[in-house]
């Protein structure tokens, strides 16, 4: 029990401090020179990284988000949690779009070989693409929207971007289902609807569920990269907006954000996922 | 007529360009009610041979009928009990044979069907298994729901492929002595694959050693005539068991005796005197062997 503790909790707590360290050292700090009477004459910063916010800056700029996650001041100035908020219900349209498309391309692709020798190639080619090339894509796609075109945009650039990691494993996950699961159906002469449901989609659901944490994952990555470049409320807008306004502190606190929501989504998907691996 | 014939039936697997002939001239009848084993080497083409009944294989030439008529595909009149089970991982005990009950027999009641699966689980034993996944059951209870799941689908055929082979012989003594009691009932059609003697002459009516391969043809029927009820424990001091059993075997290993085979390969020999260690090596790279590996054929008879 000991040695758990230390592994699991001091383990990574001293590499935090590492961390946290190494930053503190780096980061800009400010020196302030004041004359006898206590005005200020010159401030300037000094530092290896001179502009770098240290961590007492951060802390400071950073708390009135934390303390009222909830808060909403402003259009881009609002409380973390309320601007993850916006930025998940965004990634949970999209997402549930890749979704919706890929998992029908994976069983193609799983069940045809002819479908699979035709799309592979694209497939192959499309999934390298940033998530930064296909936004302007997605604009003049839905140019016609109006007021809408960058919700859109953004929607279109997760979907397409998040949706390779589910094509991918459904297919492996559908051209991996034994040959004796088949045969079983086979032999009960089960119809092409009831083999499809009743033996192929429950075989192929562990590799399916890889598939849609990886997902998740690219998902969220791309949401940053819409917001920033849309300028929509949310975390990668609001990091954006302090980058323009100078308020360095601002994206550190949304980097450490943006970490920790992707981190929280993975485990809570591992556990999804763990629950459908069948032995 | 005869209830299920192949005739003069022949398959042959291409793989990689080179073309194996696996099963050749086969021809066997099979009597409605008979239990038939048919006793071989691993690898000798049985599997292949009960699918052409299954009819999950087709043979390349020749035929096989039931009752006359050609086999094609498989159906669920020719219950088929696999080598590894194939139970499937997501559903429990229950929902296993439900698949299969629920699929074939959509116009029984609910009350009708439940009892059904509730009446073969009980069959083989498993009552208390009802709700387990397959990967909580041991090797030989799963192949127990792998039967009462055929058994449930009511077949007119019973084919199984080497049902006991991945079981330890406690269990599969064990099993196969269930079989048989669950076959006294009602005397079904059986084949049965196996590559024990042992178990083909307790279990069947008549045994068919399939030769060696490739071109594995089946050799002559030996007919079991030992009374029934055949009690495992008692066989094995039984002076008919024995000659039987003798017979069994001195057929099959004559049948692999006569089937010898040369093969020619090359191989390469290993380095004859190893690098010299204590030359130092001028450049950077290995020091050379002082005889290298030299590469030679032999011929091997199988």
């Amino acid at each position: 029990m000991k040695s758990f503790r230390f592994d699991w909790l001091v383990l990574p707590l001293i590499g935090l401090l590492i961390v946290l360290a190494g930053w503190q050292m780096i980061a800009g700090k400010k020196i302030v020179s004041t004359d006898e009477e206590g005005n200020i004459i010159s401030e300037e910063r000094v530092g290896l990284v001179p502009a770098l916010p240290d961590i007492r800056d951060t802390w400071e700029a950073s708390r009135p988000y934390i303390v009222e996650p909830m808060a909403k001041r402003g259009e881009l100035d609002q409380g973390m949690l309320r601007f993850t908020f916006m930025s998940l219900g965004l990634v949970a349209v999209g997402y549930a779009i890749a979704l919706a498309i890929g998992v029908p391309i994976g069983f193609f692709l799983g069940l045809s070989p002819v479908f699979t020798k035709m799309f592979d190639p694209i497939i192959q080619v499309l999934r390298p693409v940033s998530p930064l090339a296909w936004l302007p894509l997605g604009y003049i796609i839905f140019m016609e929207a109006g007021r809408d075109t960058g919700t859109l945009a953004a929607l279109f650039t997760i979907a397409v971007c998040s949706m390779w990691p589910t094509v991918l494993n459904t297919a492996v996950g559908v051209r991996a289902v034994p040959q004796d699961y088949l045969n079983v159906g086979r032999v009960l002469k089960l119809s092409r609807t009831k083999m499809l449901f009743k033996i192929l989609i429950p075989a192929t659901l562990p590799y399916m569920f890889t598939g849609f944490r990886l997902s998740l994952g690219i998902a969220w990555l791309v949401i940053v990269a819409a917001e920033m470049l849309t300028g929509r409320p949310g975390v990668g807008g609001f990091l954006w907006q302090e980058y323009n306004s100078l308020i360095y502190e601002h994206i550190i606190l949304s980097i450490i954000t943006i970490g920790l929501v992707g981190f929280i989504l993975d485990r809570l998907m591992s556990v999804v996922e763990k629950r459908f691996k069948t032995a | 007529m005869s209830f299920l014939r192949i005739e003069n039936a022949s398959k042959a697997y291409t793989s990689g360009g080179q073309r194996t002939e696996v099963l050749d001239n086969i021809q066997l009848d099979i009597a409605e009610g008979e239990f038939v084993a048919i006793v071989g080497f691993s690898g000798a083409g049985k599997s292949t041979l009960i699918n052409f009944f299954s009819g999950l294989v087709s043979p390349d030439s020749g035929s096989v009928t039931l009752e006359g008529k050609p086999i094609e595909g498989p159906g669920p009149d020719r219950g088929l009990i696999f080598q590894n089970y194939s139970l499937l991982p997501w559903l429990t005990v229950y929902e296993n044979i439900a698949l299969a009950v629920d699929h074939l027999f959509p116009d029984w009641p609910a009350t009708k069907r439940r009892e059904h699966i509730e009446r073969h689980i009980a069959m083989v034993k498993l009552t208390r298994a009802r709700d387990k996944k397959p990967h909580e059951l041991s090797g030989g209870m799963r192949q127990r729901v792998s039967i009462a799941r055929t058994l449930a689908t009511s077949p007119r055929i019973l084919l199984m492929d080497e049902p006991f082979g991945a079981l330890d012989a406690l269990t599969r003594g064990e099993l196969q002595q269930e079989t048989l009691q669950i076959w006294e009932q009602d005397k079904r059609t059986v084949v049965l694959i196996t590559n024990d003697p042992d178990e083909a002459i307790l279990m069947a009516d008549r045994v068919i050693p399939l030769t060696p391969g490739p071109r594995a043809t089946l050799g002559p029927a030996i007919p079991i005539t030992l009374p029934r009820p055949r009690i495992r424990a008692e066989l094995s001091t039984n002076p008919e068991f024995k000659r039987l059993r003798a017979q069994v075997i001195d057929y099959l290993l004559e049948a692999a005796g006569s089937q010898k085979t040369t093969i020619t390969r090359s191989l390469v020999l290993p380095d004859i005197e190893p690098e010299d260690l204590t030359r130092k090596s001028i450049f950077i790279g290995r020091r050379r062997p002082v005889r290298r590996s030299e590469i030679k054929t032999e011929t091997v008879e199988t």
